[in-house]
């Protein structure tokens, strides 16, 4: 694909105009120096990952744009790369009746997401202690492959975390009530069936609920550099030099297993409705047909399972912090919980008219602005927040919901910087121990479970994130709150 | 017999390289278990039975991969040497293997990053000269 097939159509958007199956035109939210990558396919590694198989970003936003019952258009938000059938940073939403369901456009790694905890420390507190946290967190916080969980669970017991999410920890003891109000859905997503999910994933949870899990997942201690919206920043009780914790995990094995088993099941049902299959992950089935419905349920059932997992995390993250600062644990509270791997039932405003679609998000957060009934009543008015993840070495940030954004991508946001080089160059440029002294150098403490792991997460091989951050904000999708640094980085 | 890890900006892909299918197809999961841990640390003491089926050759070794992974965590356990045993014709492929591995270890086994799922991306199942290639990309 060239520069030919887009349009520009203002500093931070493209259109792929709709020609041939199109339903509706592809929308890219990037830069001109963001744009470059999608283009060259270069620094995606087209030609060499998967034996030269054609993997584009934008190829992937002009298939989603043929899938049936398409609304307004196929998104493609400013950390966009290739993903699997959906590109990642890809928003598709769709009409319930006539639209579709697709595997892609949720992936492996259901409801994978960040939870933001809120401190009353500073930077001044924590800065002479980080080994002491690095330490405490590292030892109490399960992560890694192959990490068990504190909590193990029997059937009926994996049944309760997938219908009830967040809830069902909060009822063994992890976690404060106060915390469902701040997360998305309140940790709990209406229409999850346990049976519609396989015994094969159930198990899988067995001893992972409550883990981290590896790869690009982490749970990092921040301080706030800077504030940009005072406003926002009262609303959402930061200031800064503030100290946060964030945590990244998603569904683990229960998630990725109900993709796994999906994903023969869509196809078939692709080939019985007459879809055409464009990307063998690009897989999907009729909202409104049997084969959706299950397919559905069992990922608002994955959804569920994320949530209890950062809730029952984020109790484990009091636990380790708490003593060591002497904070009752309450102090400790959620800010923000919210996944950006997700399909979903909303209400938006479509020419003038308020309708009811079904919004996929892959490797993009919801992002609902002021005014939204689904926001806690403390950010009503500001839109929630949403975290956007950098790397170990570099800043991270956190944006809200906008006005704008419900009108033109349906309340989305960015969700992080998206790699640049693949893993395996990046463990051939930098050695993970080394890596590891050298962030220490920079002030970052670093624990990883893997040094392999923490070599393929090295800075370098990641996009940067401003210019992710700025794309999101120039084009009026997101805006900013508050940037923040890493002081204690844990890694799976 | 061998595997190879590919370049995958996102993830990585593996490809197994066997004289038979049945070779290319163990190959394929060193290639995979080959990212979550140095193989050679992997003892083969326990075993595990695995079925996979699929209408095709190609969703046969996702299939077969999945299952592996599966066994991983429902057992807490890496592998490092594979059997495999394909049935096939049109429309309906069949696969019963066995896999040899141990309880995951984290301080004897210089652990790498975990694979959360095979997938269908760039994936290829075909005689090459003289023998067979199965690869697909994994998502990390």
């Amino acid at each position: 694909m060239t520069t030919q097939n887009l349009v520009r159509r203002g500093e931070y958007m493209w259109e792929l105009p709709k020609t041939g199956e199109m339903r509706v035109p592809g929308w890219i939210f990037v830069s001109e120096a963001l744009l470059q990558p999608l283009l060259s396919g270069e620094a995606e590694g087209e030609g060499e990952g998967g034996g030269g198989h054609d993997w584009n970003a934008l190829v992937q936003v002009r298939n989603v744009a043929c899938l049936p019952g398409i609304v307004r258009a196929s998104i493609a938000m400013p950390d966009v790369h290739p993903g699997y059938g959906f590109p990642i940073g890809g928003v598709g939403a769709f009409d319930p009746e006539e639209g579709v369901v697709a595997m892609g456009g949720v992936g492996f790694d259901i409801n994978c997401g960040v939870r933001v905890l809120a401190t009353p420390l500073t930077r001044a507190d924590v800065e002479p202690r980080k080994e002491e946290v690095a330490d405490a967190l590292f030892a109490h916080v399960p992560a890694g492959l192959g990490s068990e969980g504190k909590i193990r669970l029997t059937l009926p017991g994996v049944d309760e975390v997938l219908e009830k999410g967040a809830e069902f920890a909060l009822a063994r003891g992890y976690g404060l009530p106060e915390d469902l109000e701040y997360i998305e859905e309140n940790g709990r997503m209406d229409g999850a069936d346990p049976a519609a999910v396989s015994l094969k994933a159930k198990e899988r949870e067995f001893r992972q609920i409550g883990t981290l899990g590896s790869g690009n997942h982490y749970l990092e201690v921040q301080y706030v550099e800077e504030v940009r919206d005072p406003e926002a920043a009262r609303a959402y009780g930061l200031e800064e030099d503030q100290i946060l914790i964030a945590i990244h995990c998603g569904s683990r094995g229960l998630g990725h297993q109900i993709g796994q088993d999906s994903l023969p099941e869509l196809e078939r049902a692709s080939r019985k409705y007459g879809i055409p299959i464009r990307e063998r992950e690009l897989v999907c089935a009729p909202i409104r047909s049997p084969e959706g419905e299950k397919y559905l349920s069992a990922v608002f059932a994955g959804i569920n399972c994320a949530f209890a997992n950062r809730q029952v995390i984020a109790h484990l993250v009091r636990e380790a912090l708490a003593p060591l600062f002497s904070l009752p644990p309450g102090k400790i509270r959620t800010l923000y919980d919210v996944g950006h791997n997700n399909v979903k039932f909303e209400r938006h405003r479509v020419d003038g008219e308020e309708v009811r679609l079904l919004v996929h998000r892959k490797g993009s957060t919801r992002a609902f602005g002021p005014g939204r009934r689904e926001n806690p009543d403390r950010y009503r008015k500001v839109g929630h927040p949403i975290f956007v993840g950098g790397t170990m070495g570099t800043a991270s940030y956190i944006l809200r919901g906008t006005e704008e954004g419900m009108e033109k991508v349906f309340g989305s946001g960015v969700h992080g910087a998206g790699r640049a080089m693949s893993r395996a160059k990046a463990k051939r440029r930098w050695r993970g121990q080394e890596l590891i002294q050298s962030l220490a150098r920079q002030g970052i403490v670093v624990r990883a479970h893997s040094y392999g792991g923490a070599a393929e997460e090295a800075p370098g091989a990641y996009k940067d994130v401003d210019l992710v951050v700025d794309a999101a904000v120039g084009a009026g999708l997101n805006a900013l709150v508050a940037k923040v640094r890493p002081l204690v980085c844990i890694k799976g | 017999m061998t595997y190879e890890i590919l370049d995958h900006t996102a993830d990585a892909g593996v490809r197994g390289i066997g004289a038979t299918l049945e070779e290319a197809f163990a190959e394929a999961a060193r290639g995979t278990f080959a990212l979550m841990a140095d193989l050679d640390s992997v003892r083969p003491e326990g075993e595990v039975a695995v079925e996979a089926e699929a209408d095709t050759p190609e969703g046969l070794l996702v299939a077969w991969l999945g299952e592996l992974l599966r066994e991983r965590d429902v057992r807490g356990m890496l592998f490092s040497r594979f059997e495999v045993h394909i049935v096939g014709r049109d429309g309906a492929w069949r696969l019963s293997g066995r896999a040899w591995g141990e309880r995951i270890d984290p301080r004897r086994h210089r652990l790498g990053v975990e694979v959360k799922a095979a997938t269908y991306a760039g994936v290829r199942v075909e005689r090459t000269g003289d023998g067979w290639i199965a690869q697909c990309v994994v998502d990390l």
